[in-house]
C-alpha cells in the first residue's frame, strides 16, 4: 500500500491565458481506489490526459508507474489501462472482437487472450452478448465491456474517466463491484466521477475546483474535519468558495 | 509485427462491415463506367448551317450541294437576311452562317476573287474550330474543282496530297480515351478520401484517443491505415479495368504488371495525402471539404479534359506539382499505347517522390500526444 | 422576428468560424473561374511534334519553317528513322509526327504531286483531327505559296467571323457551368448538411420543443447560404466580366432574376434532402451522387447533350442545371431577352414549385 505509483508536482496546464490544471502535486499509492473528484470543467480531464500521455503539460513533474512522463510515455502505456469519458470502443466490433483487437495490442498471446476472454465471459454472465456488436449493446453493458477491455492486460493503473455516466443505478453498483474486485488484486484505480455519492466508495479523494486541488484525503476523515454530514455537502462547500 | 497483424484484422473486420461504402465503391464506378462515356461524347457531328444565298446561281446551288452532302453539315434553314440568320444562330437551330452574296457567279468568273461569309456561333470552341476547318476545306475543295472545269489550262494536279495515319485507335473510338482517365480518378478518390475519411472518423467519435493510449507505435497504426485501403483501391482499379473490357472492349495495350506497378505507387501518394488531411482535420465534414477543394483543382489541371500543353505556363508549372497529372499520362500511356516501363520513368519517379514527401509529412504529423 | 434574426446569426457564427468551410464556400468557386476561365481551354496550342525529313531540301525546309513559325505547334526533334516515331509516341512526348518524302521536290515537278505523312495520337480524336487541319491548312498554305505564281486563278476567299467568342476561349462554355455546380454545392450540398447537422446532434430536437416554428428554424438556416450563393454570383460575374473578359451581353437584371430564380430552387432541392435523411454523411453523397453529377454529365457544359443517347437526353431534361445553363449562356453569351429564354425560365419556376410542395408535405407528415 506504500508503493507510489502515481507522483506528480506542480504539474500545470495552459490554455493561452486559461489556467486548466494548476499546480498539481499528488501522490497515489498501489491497490488504492483514488477518487478525483470535481464539477464539470473543473480540470479533471486534463489532468488524466497528460498522465496517460495524451496531453503534454506545460510545467510540473510526474512519474506515472516509475516513468517520467516526459520522457518515457510509452512505457508508461503498457501498464496503463484506459476508459475515456466519451466511450470509445469499437461500436462496429463485437464484445470479442474489442477484447481480442487491444489484447493484442498489449502483446497479450492469442492463447491467453482466447482463455481470458471465455473467463471473463462466464464471469459477468456475458454470454448472450459476447458475440453482439458494441452499438447494439444497452448502455449499461458497454460500460461494462470498456471497463473489462481497459482491464484486460492486467495493467499496474487503470484511469477511469466518468465511467458511470448516464447509468442506472443497479448497474453503477455492479460497476462499483468490479471496481472493487480489481482493486483486490492490486490493480490501482484513478477514477473521476461528479457523482458525489460515489467518493465514499473511494480510499482517498481528492476535490479539484477550477484547476485547482482544495482537499484530498480520506473521505471519513474529510468529513469530520469538516463537519458535514455528506460528501455532496462537502463538495457544495467547496463549489461555494468557503474552503480556499 | 503481431501488433500489426491485430490492426489489420480490425481494420478489415471494419471495412467490410461498412456497408454503405462497399456498396458506393463497387456501385458508383459501375454507373460511372456506363453513364460518362455514353454522355461524353465529344464528335462534332451535324453542324446545323444556316444559308443566305443571294446569288442563287447554279453555281452557289452546287457550292450549297456539296456542303450539305459532306455528312458533317446539315443545312437547317435558308435565310433572305443576315439578321434572321442571327436569330435562328440565337435560338440554338444553327451553328453557322454562310452568306453568298450577289451576283457571286458572275463577279467569280470576271474576276476571279470573290468573297463569301461565314459566320460561326463560337461559344462551343472545338465545334467552332473544327466546323470553320471543314468548312474551309469543303470551300477550297469546290475552288479546285471550280478551276478543273472553267480553266482548264490548270488541269494539272499540282500539289502535295497528304495521307494520315490515326495510330493507337484506328477505329476512331472516342471512348477509349476517357476510361484511362476515368479509371485515374476512380483510383484517387477511393485511395484520398475513403483513407482520410476512415481517419478523421475514429477522431470524431473518439477510439483514436484509446489508440493513443495503449503502446501501439505510429508507424503500426499509420500502416494498419494504410494496407486496407491500398488493397481496397487495388480491387477498385481492377474492378474498373474489367468493367472497361467488359463494356468497352478496352483492354490494356500495354504490360498489366507495368500498369500495376506503377498504380500501386501513384497509390501511396493519394494516401499519403489522404493520411495528411486527416491529421488536419477534426471532423469528416472538414475532411471531406479540404479532400473535395483539392481533388477538383488536381483533376481539373490534371489534363483529364483538356491538355496541359494547352494551359498557359503556370497552370503548366503547377501541373508539374500535381500528382494527378502523372497518374493520367502513366495510366493513358500504358493503356493506350502499349509504354513499357522504361517509358514511364519520368512519371514513376515523380509519383514515388510524392509518395515519400506526403508520407513523410503525415507521419511526422501525426501525433499520440497532442 | 427579432428571434428569426438571432438564430441567422447564430449560423453565419458556424459558417465563418471554420476556415475550411470558408474554403468551399468562397475560394472554390473564385479558383474554379479562374481555372476554367484560364487554364481549360482546347485550343491548340504549342503542340509537340516531330519531323521526319527525308528530302532535307530547299522546299522541306520551307515547309518545316512554316511549320515551326505557327503557334499551333513545337517541334521537339528532327528524327531520322521510323523506328523511333513509336517511341516517342509511347513516351508521351508528341501528339503528331509529319513525314516528307525523299523525293518531294522531284515527285512534284515529275508526277505533279507528291505525298506528305501525317501520323496522329489519335487516342484523343478531336484533338486528332484538329491537329490534322491545322497541319493541313499549313501545307495548303505552302503549296499556295509554291504555285501561286501562276495568274488568274479563280480564288473563292472566305472570310471568316467568330460569333460571340472571337478568340475561342473556354470561358464561355465553362462559366455558366461553373455557376451551375456552385449554386448546387452551396444552395444544395451545404444547405441539406447543415439542417441534418441539427438533426444528428439532437439540437433539432431542442429546438423543435421551443416556441420557435420549425418553419422559422428551415428559413434560419437557409438565409444564411441563400447569403452566400448571391455573393458567390456576384464574385463569379466580377471575375468573368473585369479578370475572364467576358462581358455580360444581355440585360443584367435579367440574368440576376434567373439566378435568384435558379438558387430559390436549389434552396428547395437541399431541404427537401435535408427532410429525408438522417446523416450528414447521407445528406452529402445524395446532394453530390443525386445533384452534382448528373449536373457535370448531364447539364451540357461539359459534353454537348445533343451526342448524347436519346436516354440520357431525356434523362437531362430532369436535371434543372441544364436549363439553367442554357439560360445564362444566352443571356450572358449571345445577348438574348426574356423572348428567346422564357421556356426555360418557365421550366425551372415548375420545378421549384415541384420541389417546395413537396418539402412541404413531407415535412408535415415527418411532424405528425
Amino acid at each position: 500500500m506504500d508503493d507510489i505509483v502515481i507522483k506528480t508536482e506542480n504539474l500545470t496546464k495552459r490554455f493561452g491565458d486559461f489556467i486548466a490544471t494548476n499546480n498539481l502535486t499528488i501522490e497515489v499509492y498501489r491497490g488504492e481506489i483514488f477518487g478525483f473528484l470535481g464539477a464539470n470543467g473543473a480540470g479533471k480531464t486534463t489532468a488524466i490526459r497528460m498522465l496517460i500521455g495524451l496531453l503534454r503539460p506545460s510545467s510540473g513533474k510526474a512519474t506515472v508507474a516509475g516513468c517520467d512522463i516526459y520522457k518515457e510515455p510509452e512505457k508508461i502505456k503498457k501498464n496503463i489501462g484506459y476508459m475515456s469519458q466519451k466511450f470509445s470502443l469499437y461500436e462496429d466490433l463485437t464484445v470479442l472482437e474489442n477484447l481480442r483487437f487491444f489484447g493484442g495490442i498489449y502483446g497479450l498471446k492469442s492463447s491467453t487472450i482466447k482463455d481470458k476472454s471465455a473467463d471473463l465471459v462466464e464471469k459477468l454472465g456475458m454470454e448472450s452478448i459476447s458475440r453482439k456488436l458494441i452499438k447494439e449493446l444497452p448502455i449499461g453493458w458497454r460500460q461494462k465491456v470498456a471497463f473489462t477491455v481497459a482491464l484486460f492486460h492486467n495493467p499496474k493503473i487503470v484511469f477511469l474517466d466518468e465511467p458511470t455516466g448516464g447509468v442506472d443505478p443497479i448497474v453503477r453498483r455492479q460497476f462499483w463491484d468490479m471496481i472493487y474486485d480489481a482493486a483486490e488484486n492490486g490493480t490501482t484505480i484513478f477514477v473521476t466521477t461528479h457523482y458525489m455519492d460515489e467518493a465514499e466508495y473511494c480510499n482517498r479523494i481528492s476535490i479539484m475546483d477550477e484547476g485547482i486541488i482544495k482537499t484530498l484525503g480520506k473521505p471519513s476523515e474529510l468529513k469530520k474535519n469538516f463537519n458535514v454530514d455528506s460528501m455532496s455537502d462537502l463538495f457544495y462547500l467547496i463549489a461555494r468558495k468557503k474552503i480556499l | 509485427m503481431k501488433i500489426l497483424f491485430y490492426i489489420l484484422q480490425k481494420e478489415f473486420r471494419q471495412v467490410f462491415r461498412n456497408k454503405p461504402i462497399i456498396a458506393i465503391i463497387f456501385v458508383v464506378p459501375i454507373v460511372q463506367f456506363l453513364i460518362l462515356p455514353l454522355a461524353a461524347d465529344f464528335e462534332i457531328k451535324n453542324i446545323n448551317i444556316s444559308v443566305i444565298d443571294y446569288d442563287k446561281s447554279s453555281t452557289s446551288r452546287l457550292l450549297i450541294n456539296k456542303i450539305s452532302g459532306s455528312g458533317y453539315f446539315k443545312i437547317s434553314s435558308n435565310e433572305n437576311s443576315f439578321k434572321k440568320a442571327l436569330k435562328i444562330i440565337e435560338s440554338d437551330n444553327a451553328d453557322m452562317i454562310i452568306e453568298i452574296p450577289a451576283n457571286f457567279e458572275k463577279k467569280l468568273w470576271r474576276e476571279s476573287n470573290q468573297k463569301l461569309l461565314v459566320a460561326i456561333n463560337s461559344i462551343n470552341g472545338i465545334k467552332a474550330n473544327l466546323g470553320g476547318f471543314y468548312i474551309l476545306n469543303i470551300i477550297n475543295e469546290f475552288n479546285n474543282e471550280l478551276q478543273l472545269n472553267m480553266k482548264p489550262i490548270f488541269q494539272t494536279n499540282k500539289g502535295i496530297d497528304i495521307t494520315t495515319s490515326d495510330w493507337f485507335n484506328p477505329h476512331l473510338n472516342y471512348k477509349i480515351f476517357l476510361i484511362p482517365g476515368l479509371l485515374a480518378i476512380l483510383v484517387t478518390m477511393v485511395g484520398g478520401f475513403l483513407t482520410a475519411l476512415n481517419i478523421v472518423r475514429e477522431k470524431e467519435i473518439g477510439t483514436i484517443e484509446q489508440i493513443n493510449v495503449t503502446p501501439i507505435k505510429k508507424w503500426q497504426f499509420i500502416l494498419g491505415k494504410l494496407i486496407p485501403f491500398w488493397i481496397l483501391a487495388n480491387v477498385v482499379f481492377s474492378n474498373g479495368l474489367l468493367l472497361g473490357y467488359l463494356i468497352y472492349d478496352i483492354f490494356p495495350r500495354g504490360n498489366l504488371l507495368t500498369l500495376y506497378a506503377f498504380i500501386d505507387i501513384y497509390l501511396l501518394a493519394v494516401l499519403g495525402l489522404g493520411l495528411l488531411i486527416s491529421t488536419f482535420s477534426e471532423t469528416q465534414q472538414q475532411a471531406m471539404f479540404v479532400m473535395f477543394f483539392f481533388m477538383i483543382v488536381f483533376i481539373l489541371l490534371g489534363g483529364l479534359f483538356t491538355p496541359i500543353d494547352s494551359m498557359p505556363v503556370w497552370a503548366q508549372y503547377f501541373a508539374r506539382l500535381n500528382p494527378v497529372k502523372y497518374v493520367i499520362e502513366a495510366i493513358r500511356l500504358v493503356m493506350l499505347k502499349g509504354s513499357d516501363f522504361e517509358d514511364i520513368i519520368p512519371q514513376t519517379i515523380s509519383i514515388l517522390l510524392f509518395a515519400i514527401v506526403l508520407n513523410f509529412l503525415a507521419v511526422l504529423n501525426y501525433r499520440k500526444r497532442v | 422576428m427579432r428571434r428569426l434574426l438571432i438564430f441567422i446569426k447564430k449560423e453565419f457564427k458556424h459558417i465563418i468560424r471554420d476556415p475550411r468551410v470558408l474554403l468551399i464556400l468562397f475560394g472554390m468557386p473564385v479558383v474554379q473561374v479562374l481555372i476554367f476561365g484560364f487554364a481549360l481551354t482546347n485550343e491548340i496550342k504549342n503542340s509537340k511534334i516531330i519531323v521526319l525529313d527525308y528530302a532535307k531540301d530547299d522546299l522541306s525546309k520551307k515547309l518545316i519553317n512554316k511549320i515551326e513559325a505557327s503557334k499551333y505547334f513545337e517541334i521537339v526533334s528532327f528524327v531520322h528513322s521510323k523506328r523511333i516515331i513509336l517511341d516517342y509516341f509511347r513516351q508521351g512526348k508528341i501528339k503528331a509526327a509529319v513525314i516528307i518524302p525523299e523525293k518531294i521536290a522531284s515527285d512534284i515537278i515529275h508526277d505533279g504531286n507528291a505525298k506528305i505523312q501525317i501520323i496522329t495520337d489519335a487516342t484523343d480524336v478531336n484533338f486528332a483531327n484538329s491537329i490534322k487541319n491545322f497541319i493541313r491548312a499549313i501545307i495548303n498554305d505552302y503549296q499556295y505559296e509554291l504555285f501561286s505564281k501562276e495568274s488568274s486563278k479563280i480564288n473563292i476567299i472566305t472570310e471568316m467571323k467568330m460569333l460571340y467568342n472571337p478568340q475561342l476561349k473556354g470561358a464561355p462554355n465553362f462559366v455558366p457551368g461553373v455557376m451551375s455546380m456552385v449554386m448546387l454545392l452551396v444552395c444544395v450540398m451545404m444547405t441539406a448538411i447543415a439542417i441534418v447537422r441539427e438533426k444528428e446532434m439532437g439540437t433539432m430536437e431542442v429546438i423543435l420543443t421551443s416556441p420557435v416554428s420549425p418553419i422559422f428554424v428551415i428559413i434560419s438556416k437557409v438565409v444564411p447560404y441563400f447569403v452566400i450563393s448571391t455573393i458567390d454570383l456576384a464574385l463569379i460575374l466580377l471575375l468573368s466580366v473585369y479578370v475572364l473578359d467576358l462581358p455580360i451581353q444581355g440585360s443584367l437584371f435579367l440574368l440576376l432574376a434567373e439566378s435568384l430564380l435558379f438558387i430559390i430552387t436549389c434552396l428547395n432541392i437541399g431541404i427537401l434532402i435535408s427532410i429525408r435523411t438522417s446523416s450528414q454523411q447521407v445528406a452529402m453523397l445524395m446532394s453530390l451522387v443525386g445533384m452534382m453529377m448528373p449536373t457535370v454529365f448531364l447539364s451540357g457544359f461539359m459534353f454537348p447533350i445533343e451526342n448524347m443517347p436519346y436516354a440520357l437526353q431525356l434523362l437531362s431534361n430532369l436535371v434543372p442545371s441544364k436549363w439553367f445553363y442554357i439560360i445564362v449562356k444566352d443571356i450572358m453569351l449571345k445577348g438574348t431577352g426574356l423572348e428567346i429564354v422564357w421556356k426555360e425560365t418557365l421550366i425551372i419556376a415548375s420545378m421549384m414549385l415541384f420541389f417546395l410542395i413537396i418539402s412541404l408535405k413531407t415535412f408535415k407528415v415527418r411532424l405528425n
